[in-house]
């Protein structure tokens, strides 16, 4: 690949991949985004995939400020609709390698109904969903994914609802790859994200990162630092594991790993097989 | 610790610092230390103590999510 030949004395081994100019980037310290960011970008950059044909797309969030970042072709789209715009440019141009990169608000709460029927349809996308239990952009509201007695601004006394488990739901759907890791798990998730870009049909990886000025704060985990250390200390790698039981829950274990490996047939389907 | 041909070299890149100390604490050598030193945006900066013994794992680089630290390695950029 171009970046160790390009890559010039003194940068960053990922600015080939970078809107350098706008760097600092707006996330906060502590935040995991620009982690989980770069390692997509090193999967990018491992898989040897062509970087013309790599295309990002994002939805509305703090997560989705990450097209904005990325120097391939990226598309920052309305609030929810990047499984839309993205199943579009997938079946538009079958070529493309297509990779979603969004937040829990976006994917699960707004675009929770597109979230469904893209894993249903099985359409061949890499799907990265951020899940930091927040809507970090607005203000720090309660999300579908906030655990239960998580406080927010807009759950001073704790959160009564049962929050979204997203594997479960995109397993449930008919996704043919999901996996689970928290921003602690850099190494595994650079291989997690090299596998799924990969796999043919619909892949998600859910990723568990800090947003330690929203929900850290609130919850006793002030520091980005202190929540990369719950998720160090707390997490079980359980490959396979039955997904009604990869519930988040306050201050419980994390369950991480590779859940779902399966194949089936997906969309588009591709020229010259199955039998066209 | 293994003897290498050559050592492997961090930089941190100083402006895009914002001190959040991930990679302090990830740093299996627990070589990089969080200075009084501020950049331009008034973040505390990170430095090396004791470059020697980096052994150019690449986890440094990793966990940083401003892109600001990254390791020269003999094998190339990580």
């Amino acid at each position: 690949m171009k970046t160790t030949a390009i890559a010039r004395i003194g940068a960053h081994p990922l600015d080939e991949y970078l809107r350098t100019d706008r760097l600092p980037h707006i996330w906060c310290p502590g935040c995991g985004l620009g982690m989980i960011l770069g390692t997509v970008l090193r999967a990018i950059d491992k898989s040897r995939l062509d970087i013309d044909r790599t295309t990002i797309v994002s939805g509305i969030g703090c997560t989705g400020r990450a097209a904005g970042y990325v120097k391939l072709d990226s598309f920052h789209v309305t609030h929810g609709r990047a499984l839309p715009f993205a199943t579009g440019l997938k079946l538009a141009n079958p070529n493309l390698k297509v990779v979603v990169f969004s937040g829990d608000g976006d994917l699960a709460a707004i675009g929770g109904n597109h979230l469904i029927h893209a894993a249903r349809r099985n359409i061949d996308m890499t799907v990265i969903c951020v899940n930091n239990f927040i809507y970090g952009m607005t203000g720090g509201q309660l999300g579908p994914t906030t655990p239960e007695m998580g406080r927010t601004t807009t759950s001073r006394k704790g959160n009564t609802e049962k929050p979204f488990n997203i594997p479960y739901l995109v397993g449930a759907a008919g996704a043919t790859y999901v996996a689970r890791w928290t921003t602690a798990h850099v190494r595994q998730m650079e291989r997690t994200f090299i596998e799924a870009l990969q796999k043919k049909g619909f892949s998600l990886v859910e990723v568990i990162s800090p947003c330690p000025t929203y929900y850290g704060r609130m919850n006793e985990q002030a520091t980005g630092l202190d929540q990369m250390r719950y998720y160090r200390y707390n997490s079980v790698v359980k490959h396979f594991a039955n997904l009604a039981d990869v519930d988040i829950s306050l201050d419980g274990q994390i369950i991480v790993g590779k859940f779902i490996d399966i194949d089936r047939p997906y969309l588009p389907a591709p020229k010259g097989e199955n039998g066209k | 610790m293994t003897t290498r041909a050559k050592q492997s070299q961090i930089h941190v890149i100083d402006e895009r610092c914002k001190g959040c100390s991930f990679c302090v604490e990830f740093c299996p050598q627990h070589i990089l230390y969080q200075t009084n030193e501020t950049n331009a945006k008034g973040y505390q900066v990170v430095r090396v103590s004791e470059p020697d013994k980096c052994t150019g794992c690449g986890m440094c680089s990793r966990v940083c999510p401003e892109f600001a630290i990254y390791v020269e390695t003999p094998d190339g950029k990580q």
